[in-house]
Formats: C-alpha cells, structure tokens, sequence
C-alpha cells in the first residue's frame, strides 16, 4: 500500500432497473485497484444519492442505468450536488446509453460515459488521473 | 467557519470531511481531535457484530428507527475489511439502511479497517469521537465478527450486542470458545428459521455456566429484522442493560479501562515508532551480530533498551 490517499468512491444505482450485475462487476475491480466502493443498492434517488456521497466524503460517483431515465437522472445528481456545493465530487456514468445522448449529459457536468464493454481498467485509470 | 466549529454545530459535510481527515492521517488531525475532545462523552455506544450476513446492518436500520420515533440522534459506522493485498474494498452495509440517508437525524458513514490487521483502525475510534462531539445521542458501530474486529468493539461500545443464526452450529461452538464475555445482548436474528428456539437455550444454558456466582446475565433476544418482529424488545433491553450499567458504575468503570487502553496503545506506538526511527542504525547492526549468532534477539533488545534510558 502507498501512502497517497484511498480514492473512496460511490456507486449507485438510480432508476427502477431490477438488476446490478454490472455495477457489481465494476465494484469489485475498482476495489482490486485499491479503491473503497460504497455500495448503496437498487432503486436509489437522486436525493439519496447526493447524501449518501456527501456523508461518505466520496471522491467518486459512479451512476449506473439500464431503464433509459439517465438524461433525467445523471443531471439531476449534478444539480443537487452544486445546491449542496459538492461539485467537486467526479461524476461518471454508465449503462446502456445511446451515443447520441452522451455530449448532453456530459455538458451537464457528467465527467464520462462509459458504455457496457468498456473495459474496467479503462474507467479505473480515468478515475485515478482525474481524483486530485 | 472552521471545521471544528462546525462539526460540533452538526454539519455533516464538516462530520464527513474531518472523518477523512482522520482516516487520512492527514497534518493537523491530531489538534482538531483535541480540540473536540471535551465535548465527547455524551453519545451511548452501541457495538453489533457477528458473522456475515448475520442481518447486523438490518438490525441497525431497524433499531435507528425505534431510536429516531424517541427523537434521538443516531450516528452510524459501518466497518467491512480491507483486503491486506490491495487495500480496497467493498462498504455494502448501505444496501439495508437506505431508508434511513434522507433523515435529518441520521448519518451514517462507512469505513475500511484499512491497516489495522483485522481489527479496527484508530481512524475507526477516532470517528466515534467526532460523531460524539457532533451531538449524537447513540452511536452504533457495526462489524463483522471475524476475528480481531469483535474484540476490539468491546474497547470502543459501551454496549455490545452479539447477533447469531439458527442453523449455523459454528455460532454456539464461538460462545464456547470464549467469545460470549464480549456479547452484553444475545440477539438470535433470522428466528423465522428453524432452529431460532434451539439456538436461545443453548445460549442460555451455556450463560448460566459462566455466570455462578453473579446474579446478573446477559438477556437473549429473538428478531426478524426484515419483518420488524422483537426491535421493541431489543430497544427496551439495551436501556435495561445500560441502566443495570449505571447503577452499578459498570459504566464509568468500562469506560475508565477503555481510556486506559487508549493511552497505552498511544504511548506503545509513540515509543516504538520513535525508538525504531532513532536507532535504526543500532538496529542493523544488531540484526547483523544475532545473524551471525554473536548474541542473542533478547540481548539486542536489552542493549537498544539500555541506550534508551
Ligand atoms: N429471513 C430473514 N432474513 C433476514 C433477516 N434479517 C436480515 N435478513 C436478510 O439477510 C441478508 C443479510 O442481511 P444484512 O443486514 O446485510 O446482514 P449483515 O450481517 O449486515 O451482513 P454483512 O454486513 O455483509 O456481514 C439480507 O438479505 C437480509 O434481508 C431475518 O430476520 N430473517
Ligand atoms: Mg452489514
């Protein structure tokens, strides 16, 4: 173990998708690379998950959505996060979101999309150079 | 405003970042820690351990609940381990208190055992007191009952609930082997397994042994977290048990020897790091002679010792 700080980051999982296999998956290898995942479960709110993350002291969010809802969800966390003057917590997304909607959300602030066949040593070295 | 000030306002971003700082052993943690010492001591204590998946988180979200109809503030760590190869890991004790992150009267903060072996990290101790100084009522810290961590809760709770299975025939073999003086509440959780009433007479019988000749025993408790079923019973026993407590000064005399160990533990990794850092050199030099079978391990100690003093 180094002696540079233990990047913590959230993973939730907005919407009403049924499943989290994925976020799972990214979960257990971020934790391989040395980073604490908060975990938060199914069928989250936008409210809870601003919270969650403040109370956490997170450096990273990790949104995940399969039901189509992200160009409401993923700003939305955006939006509360600069209410809450949190935005300096990174926000990334993933799932299955269409090409065409990825410049909208990230003009909203969302740092990255990755789309499902991204590999996770992809989504671990872009968290590890943006984490100041 | 100063993060201290605001920690004892109850901010929780200030609660969240100066727990960071703790954990991060970051410049100056050690001054704002005691700055805000005097203002803890007031916050209950409540340590929950027992076997994964055992329903600990479960049982937390529930008994918070009763907590908060009372109108008490509850502060809640949650601490899963950290894998020594990578030092990450995964902090899912969330999954079962989702219900609980928008109420006002609620924080709760997951943390990584980090360095400490097993056990729990100082960072862990630390983050009870900053919860404490923020005005908590109760504070329940959760941890998974295997090895070190369960014994170290007993230095940090002032009430320590142990939660078991049915069907899990390990669990009465653990009493047995020594691990029922830690538990103050015996919660047999999951009882709408087979088995729940079996477990709660084994435990009871294997409480009598232990207890001849004082009167007073743990009391064990039936739950079904999921379904609500005996949190009452086990809110009104942890006020029994902590009343019993202070009647009898238990309480002042638990939490004198829980303060004793901290100096001791402070002072033991104070002096260490310090001797090792000055002579290291001696050291060395040293490893050198007993590799060389020129004097002995104890007599390198006595040698280094003597240059100390
Ligand atoms: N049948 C039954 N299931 C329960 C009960 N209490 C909890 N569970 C379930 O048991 C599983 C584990 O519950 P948790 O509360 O996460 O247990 P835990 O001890 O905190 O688990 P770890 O933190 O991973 O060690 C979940 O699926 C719960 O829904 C109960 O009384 N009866
Ligand atoms: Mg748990």
């Amino acid at each position: 173990m180094s002696c540079t700080k233990t990047i913590r980051v959230l993973i939730a999982k907005p919407g009403l998708d049924g499943h989290d296999r994925g976020a799972k998956v990214i979960a257990r290898a971020l934790r391989d690379s040395g980073m604490e995942v908060i975990y938060t479960g199914l069928r989250q709110t936008p409210e809870q998950i601003v919270e969650a993350a403040i109370q956490e002291d997170v450096d990273v969010i990790g949104l995940s959505i399969l039901s189509g809802a992200h160009n409401f969800l993923f700003p939305r966390v955006i939006e509360l996060l600069k209410e809450k003057n949190a935005q300096d917590i990174l926000v990334i997304g993933g799932g299955v979101i269409p090409d065409e909607d990825i410049p909208g959300l990230k003009a909203a602030g969302i740092a990255e999309v990755f789309t499902p066949g991204t590999p996770t040593s992809k989504i671990i070295d872009f968290i590890k150079s943006h984490v100041k | 405003m100063d993060i201290i000030q605001s920690v004892l306002n109850g901010d929780k971003r200030s609660i969240a970042k100066l727990i960071t700082l703790v954990e991060e052993k970051s410049d100056d943690f050690i001054n704002i820690l005691k700055k805000i010492y005097k203002y803890t001591g007031r916050a209950i204590t409540i340590g929950i351990t027992g076997a994964p998946g055992s329903g600990k988180s479960s049982l937390v979200n529930k008994l918070t609940r009763i907590l908060r109809t009372q109108n008490k503030k509850v502060g809640i760590i949650a601490v899963d381990p950290t894998s020594p190869f990578t030092g990450g890991a995964i902090l899912g004790d969330r999954i079962r208190m989702q219900d609980l992150t928008l109420d006002e009267g609620v924080f709760i903060r997951s943390m990584g055992t980090r360095g400490a072996l097993g056990g729990l990290s100082r960072a862990c101790y630390d983050a009870v007191k900053i919860l404490d100084a923020s005005g908590m009522d109760y504070i329940i810290i959760e941890t998974v009952g295997v090895g070190q961590s369960e014994i170290d809760i007993v230095k940090l709770a002032d009430i320590v609930l142990l939660v078991m299975v049915p069907g899990m025939g390990d669990d009465v073999q653990a009493i047995k082997a020594g691990i029922m003086e830690i538990g103050d509440i015996f919660v047999v959780n999951k009882s709408d397994k087979d088995g729940a009433d079996r477990l709660v007479t084994e435990i009871e019988m294997t409480l009598d042994l232990g207890s001849s000749k004082n009167s007073w025993k743990p009391p064990v408790i039936k739950t079904i977290a999921t379904e609500n079923y005996g949190i009452v019973e086990l809110s009104e026993n942890i006020e029994k048990v902590l009343k019993h407590m202070m009647q009898d000064d238990l309480l002042n005399v638990k939490r004198k020897s829980r303060i004793k160990q901290e100096i001791i533990s402070l002072l033991t990794e104070t002096l260490i790091e310090n001797i090792i850092f000055r002579y290291s050199e001696k050291i060395d030099m040293l490893i050198e002679k007993v590799l060389e079978r020129q004097i002995d391990p104890y007599s390198a100690m006595e040698i280094i010792i003597s240059d100390v003093k």
